[in-house]
């Protein structure tokens, strides 16, 4: 499009960078450059280390190795305010923005056009604000409190912010996960006029229809390396996907065959809002049965959360009927549903699942420690507690060398398996894992995933929900894709093509009715 | 005249709102003057707890700051004079040196408590309360085991400050006269709170100091992510808002007492807080609840003194006195749990901040 | 609030997790140590990291302690200089001698000190369980007040009734008192949100008014010539022992091992320390963490009220229009001094009331006012904020045992939407 098919010098140059943290290698020499006018796609999975990537940018990591060169000069960029002034800017996914100021503030914080010395010149300010915003087509009034905007506004305040700032360079951190698609349409159009007055821009996405829409070159990172770099022109969805993805599927664990029973837990027309009140699950259905594991697989963000909160009774729905065996549990408390034999590993453990200033022996029985053997009355029996915790440890393999130590003072994984213990042994009927596996070592991913088999096969019902693909694809009998805040395809686990999964949860597919073969997709939007 | 004020009271039940605010009228000539007066203490600690909490920080330690300004007026002052510096009373005001003197070192310890509130919640990220709390504590502590002390030598006063006298040529202009001598004719603190109010509103809302204030109170770390240096800008918050806890602590030592008394501010700090909250965290609210607040105070006073005539005082001196003593503090109440126009604090409160750690 | 925090913190964007794998000394020993299957490596973990953790509760309040009389020594030896005496550099043994002395050294001194010690242990507790929630009780104040006047009500009521009669029905009266004023601003921030901390120190004052109201209006005595109410007479409680020993130093050495039960053995302290510790896995565990921050402060008021009874009906028999105390802020330093621990809170109690009840004698014999008591008292809660100071001079690494739920404390001041 606006980009000049010459050779010329990079705006950015990012050479041979490499960041490591304790136990992972999150850039292992990537190669960046953007040129002048340009949009650069930078796509990839969660985790493959686009963030990481742009901290360094942006002033808030330290790269092992590697430089980076703006305009052919290499610099050192030592914090924000140093990437600003060298005019880089950053659009963050969560954005960076005050509510209770007005727009204008938000614009003017930091960089304040002044009257004097002591006061701010509003006026000024204003009338730069708006020719800004004339000369890129979106007019906002600089007095209006951005809480009271909505979210692609709010995104336009940020890009604003930035174009006030002067950048020559701006970041866009997943800019249209939170935006509607008409919003999505928008903010393109702004986008494409930055880079034809000659911004250069790194759009950081994992959606492929929008890559292809907007970048004029996209450069792929999976598991924190340049997998390629490519432009719409020479690629297409499925090879973007299969870039994206990878090819190579890991058995590790030889899921056995299964045999589903009767339903027990029966979703119906699920609607949940999020804690901003906006709706993230709009009217979701599906069916767990006894003695299956069904994988809701999904791209971070689809809404998962929210429909886990609502069947854990952590999150009210707003519409909808969750039945457990079936008794209506729509709404239950936790307890209630603790007790009816649903059990929940939750995404966040050390949010949710355990207490890490309590030792070990009580959170082993978070949700049971109330009735017997564990309470007698008002009464906990201590003795009781010590001793299933001893047993549950010793069965789960918790490497710790005391039964009462704090729980911080375990690693991740044994952490994740102190919480499955405690969930996998209450003989549920409903078992809900949510992200059972992230963060962990190998050996606590296989042990995890052989618990999750052994309990399948015993005739417990498992919902699987997570971010990691190949995990879902490991295990599950039945895939639901979640795309937006709805299940676009149900397909079977075990004749599921990874492409194709991907695809859908990228895309959300073009065919709606659940075939397994939904790979055909094309571009655009499916929403 | 006369028939209509007669007519209005004699509405049934609407008639006793005539009736309250006739009563507020004829008492206001008498409580006026003492409304501002009382009322400055108050609003000076509103300031300092709106420099602390605009930016983040809690301060319930307004009370301490304000007990140990007022010992370091009184005893600054008393020095001087007992060192033999004269205490006349020439200047505008009543002033002298050991006066002056007096209200910058009360300045000066007003930062100096407030350096190590802002050390314990900024740097080594205390809890802000327990902050707070051992200020109080300590400042009544050590006031009182001073003041024990060097008040058996019985310590030379150095006065007040006196009133500004308003020309009698304005304080006998029709309707407006008064009202100019209630509000003119008072100690020089006092009247500086005039100043201070006006010129903290339109800092906070329209100097870049206010706008970079108001983000780090509300979210800090979009504030670190245009380049504002949160932790030093809470420092300086911290620290200059302690001088108002001074001029608070100097107005009661050096316009009122003329001495130090153990804990002379009796919860005084803690009205502050409450005004400040009452006032939804800016400049002119505070105020105009500090005002409320002693007003509902003068009033206590009148009921007791002057209780209004007819039905109106019959309810008013039914009402239990300790009622309009407890009433600030009720209302404060009311508008934290948001049962009327709920009073929001700055979002980022209370919580340390950590610095983005660069990996 | 925390969420933000901890998507900025995340360095990459995924898998890393770093404070996930960043283990702790403990883990690494986890890591060499065999399965925990034998019984006697077991105990022996169990009885070592007891001891352990003991050292470390008790460490850091202890060298609080003596950073706080060395700087109270440092104070005591300035204050000289305003004197313009010579400094004489043992009148601060000499003061801290007479204080022990006057506290412990005679029978006398030590029942005064656990008269002092009895409302500063029941205050204290009124304050620690709130930590032990995330609760931050500044109002054991107003609790006290108002469980005080009930009381004086009740007991006045009562006053010619039997002994057991009346003492029981005046108590009861005294922490239900308290309760209700606990309650209130437990149930403000359950339902609205209203953080404890301002709402508790508002109702400090009200309690002072509405206690002023009632002793010098209803239950006024007519013909006494200051305001205050009548005597209890059949209510007033025994002395057990001493010169004034009485019974109410039993409520406090009851309620001591009570709580301690309540915390660590029964099913609702369980809730409780899972609230202050991590209210959203209080959720997860299907606790009503609402209902439980009203119930906390409703202890909470019970407790301070209790000690209001105690005061009234042990030691004076009445109450007075402008009674005087400031047992709320004694209560936050006895509770932080004790790291909200019940027994910590008792020792804590006695030593603040050994210093209280030792003030007197420290005054007579070496001139020292007794205000010097709040001032140790302010700075040992220094030296506890400041806690890196402690560790850094009597060099211990890493101190456990610490007030975690204070943690949620403050951080909700300002978000009143915090407690789910």
């Amino acid at each position: 499009m606006t980009v000049s098919e010459h050779v010329s010098a990079p705006a950015l140059e990012m050479r041979g960078i490499t960041k490591r943290y304790p136990g992972v290698l999150a850039n292992d020499n990537i190669d960046l450059d953007v040129r002048p006018g340009e949009i650069h796609a930078l796509l990839g999975e969660n985790g493959a280390g686009k963030s990481t990537l742009m901290n360094i940018l942006y002033g808030l990591a330290v790269p092992d190795e590697g430089a980076i060169l703006l305009d052919g000069e290499e610099v050192v960029i030592d914090s924000p305010a140093d990437a600003i002034r060298r005019g880089i800017s950053m659009v963050h996914q969560h954005f960076m923005l005050v509510p209770v100021l007005s727009v204008a503030d938000n614009i003017l914080l930091g960089e304040e056009t002044m009257a004097n010395p002591v006061f701010l010149d509003r006026g000024e300010a204003h009338r730069r604000i708006e020719e800004l915003g004339k000369r890129f087509g979106f007019e906002i009034d600089p007095e209006t409190p951005v809480s009271s905007l909505a979210v692609g506004w709010q995104q336009r305040v940020e890009i604003l912010k930035a174009l006030y700032r002067e950048a020559r360079i701006l970041v866009l951190d997943e800019p249209t996960a939170v935006l509607t698609p008409q919003e999505t349409k928008e903010i393109f159009a702004v986008l494409r006029r930055l880079a034809a007055e000659g911004h250069s821009i790194v759009f950081i996405s994992h959606k492929l229809y929008e890559v292809l829409e907007i970048a004029d070159r996209i450069t792929v990172i999976r598991r924190g390396g340049v997998v390629g770099t490519t432009t719409p022109a020479e690629t297409d969805e499925e090879q973007l996907a299969e870039m994206m993805v990878g090819r190579e599927v890991q058995l590790t664990v030889d899921r056995g065959e299964s045999n589903p029973g009767e339903a027990v837990l029966d979703v119906k027309d699920l609607r949940v809002r999020n804690d901003r009140g906006r709706e993230t699950v709009h009217g979701v259905s599906f069916e767990v049965r006894a003695g299956e594991i069904l994988g809701v697989a999904g791209v971070a963000g689809n809404g998962q959360d929210e429909l886990v909160g609502a069947i854990t009774g952590l999150r009210a729905p707003t519409s909808g009927t969750i039945k457990l065996d079936g008794a209506d549990m729509t709404g239950a408390s936790p307890r209630k549903l603790h007790e009816a034999g649903l059990a929940h590993v939750p995404g966040d453990r050390q949010r949710y699942g355990m207490v890490m200033s309590f030792p070990l022996t009580d959170n082993l029985v978070l949700t049971d420690y109330y009735r017997a053997p564990f309470a007698r009355g008002p009464v906990r029996d201590e003795a009781a507690v010590a001793e299933a915790a001893i047993r549950l440890i010793e069965q789960f393999d918790v490497r710790t060398p005391s039964a009462f130590v704090p729980g911080s003072t375990l690693s991740g994984g044994n952490q994740q398996k102190l919480v499955v213990a405690r969930e996998f042994s209450g003989d549920p009927k409903v078992l809900v894992l949510d992200q059972p596996t992230r963060g962990l070592d190998v050996g606590s991913i296989e042990f995890i995933h052989r618990q999750a088999l052994a309990k399948r096969d015993a005739g417990t019902a498992i919902l699987l929900v997570s971010a990691e693909l190949d995990e879902v694809l490991e295990l599950s009998d039945r895939i639901a894709v979640m795309y937006r805040g709805e299940i676009v395809a149900v397909v079977d686990g075990r004749t599921a093509v990874k492409e194709d999964v991907g695809l859908l949860m990228a895309t959300g597919g073009k065919d709606r009715t659940g075939a397994s073969n939904a790979a055909g997709g094309g571009a655009g939007s499916a929403a | 005249m006369e028939a209509l004020v007669m007519f209005l009271y004699d509405i049934p039940i609407v008639g006793l709102i005539f009736q309250f605010g006739g009563y507020l009228i004829s008492i206001l000539p008498t409580t006026g003057p003492i409304f501002l007066f009382a009322a400055a203490p108050i609003a000076l600690g509103s300031m300092c707890g709106l420099m602390n909490e605009r930016s983040g920080i809690v301060n319930i330690g307004i009370e301490g700051m304000m007990l140990a300004s007022a010992f370091v007026a009184a005893y600054a002052a008393s020095a001087l004079v007992a060192s033999g510096v004269a205490a006349g009373s020439d200047g505008p005001f009543g002033a002298n040196t050991p006066l002056i003197v007096g209200v910058l070192a009360a300045m000066v310890a007003g930062m100096v408590v407030s350096s190590l509130h802002a050390w314990l919640t900024i740097t080594i990220r205390a809890d802000q309360i327990i902050s707070g709390t051992i200020i109080n504590i300590t400042a009544l502590g050590l006031t009182s085991y001073l003041n024990q002390i060097l008040s058996k030598a019985s310590p030379p006063s150095a006065g007040t400050f006196q009133p500004f006298i308003v020309p009698a040529d304005i304080v006998n202009l029709p309707f407006v006269g008064w009202f100019i001598n209630a509000v003119l004719n008072q100690r020089p603190i006092t009247l500086s709170i005039i100043v201070i109010v006006i010129v903290m509103q339109i800092m906070l809302f329209r100097s870049r100091w206010g706008l970079r204030t108001r983000a780090v109170g509300e979210h800090p770390k979009a504030a670190e992510t245009v380049g504002i240096n949160v932790i030093r800008l809470r420092y300086r918050n911290v620290i200059l808002g302690g001088i108002f806890a001074g001029l608070a602590g100097a107005s009661l030592a050096l316009e009122s007492a003329g001495s130090f008394q153990n804990n002379m501010t009796v919860g005084r700090g803690f009205i502050a807080l409450a005004a400040l909250i009452f006032g939804r965290w800016t400049p002119l609210g505070a105020f105009g609840a500090a005002i409320l607040f002693t007003a509902s105070e003068a009033l206590e006073r009148s009921i007791r003194f002057v209780p209004p005539p007819g039905q109106l005082g019959e309810i008013m001196t039914a009402i239990p006195l300790q009622f309009y003593g407890a009433l600030p503090y009720l209302i404060t109440i009311v508008v934290l749990a948001g049962f009327v126009g709920r009073s929001i604090a700055p979002a980022a409160i209370g919580q340390p901040y950590e610095r983005e750690r660069r990996h | 609030m925390t969420d933000e925090r901890d998507e900025m913190r995340e360095p990459g964007d995924g898998p890393t997790e770093p404070p996930d794998e960043t283990v702790t000394g403990a883990t690494e020993a986890a890591s060499e140590a065999e399965p925990p299957e034998a019984e006697p490596p077991e105990a022996a973990a169990r009885a070592q990291s007891g001891l352990r953790r003991l050292w470390g509760i008790v460490v850091v309040p202890l060298g609080a302690v003596i950073l706080a009389m060395v700087a109270g020594s440092v104070v005591i030896l300035a204050s000289q200089l305003f004197l313009g005496t010579d400094i004489d550099p043992t009148l601060p043994l000499v003061a801290y001698a007479a204080m022990i002395g006057g506290g412990l050294g005679s029978f006398n001194g030590i029942v005064e000190t656990l008269v002092q010690a009895a409302p500063l242990v029941l205050a204290g507790l009124a304050v620690g369980v709130g930590f032990k929630a995330g609760l931050f009780n500044i109002g054991a104040q107003g609790q006290f007040l108002i469980g005080a006047l009930a009381t004086a009500y009740v007991g006045g009521l009562m006053r010619e009734e039997p002994a057991p009669i009346a003492i029981t029905l005046a108590v009861a009266a005294g922490i239900l008192g308290g309760l209700v004023y606990g309650f209130i601003p437990g149930a403000l921030k359950a339902l609205t949100g209203a953080h404890e901390v301002v709402t508790t120190i508002m109702l400090n004052f009200v309690a002072i008014s509405i206690v002023s109201f009632f002793v010098s209006g209803p239950l006024r005595v007519p013909q006494a010539p200051f305001a205050l109410t009548i005597d209890v007479k059949n209510a007033h409680l025994p002395i057990i022992f001493g010169r004034n020993g009485h019974l109410g130093l039993m409520f406090a050495l009851l309620a001591v091992p009570l709580i301690w039960w309540l915390l660590w053995r029964a099913k609702l302290g369980f809730e409780i320390r899972l609230v202050g510790a991590n209210p959203e896995a209080a959720r997860f565990a299907g606790t009503s963490p609402r209902r439980l921050i009203a119930l906390t402060m409703a202890l909470c008021g019970a407790l301070a009220g209790l000690a209001g009874a105690g005061e009234v009906l042990g030691r004076v028999g009445h109450l007075t229009a402008p009674y005087a105390t400031n047992v709320g802020f004694d209560a936050i330093a006895v509770a932080l001094l004790g790291r909200a621990n019940p027994v910590g809170i008792l020792f804590a109690g006695l030593l603040l009331g050994t210093m209280k009840a030792g003030a007197g004698a420290m005054q007579i014999q070496a001139g020292i006012p007794v205000e010097i008591v709040d001032v140790i008292q302010g700075l040992i809660l220094l030296f506890l904020a400041a806690e890196i100071i402690v560790r850094r001079l009597f060099r211990i690494r890493q101190a456990r045992g610490g007030l975690e739920e204070l943690a949620t404390v403050t951080r909700s001041y300002g978000d009143s939407r915090s407690t789910g």
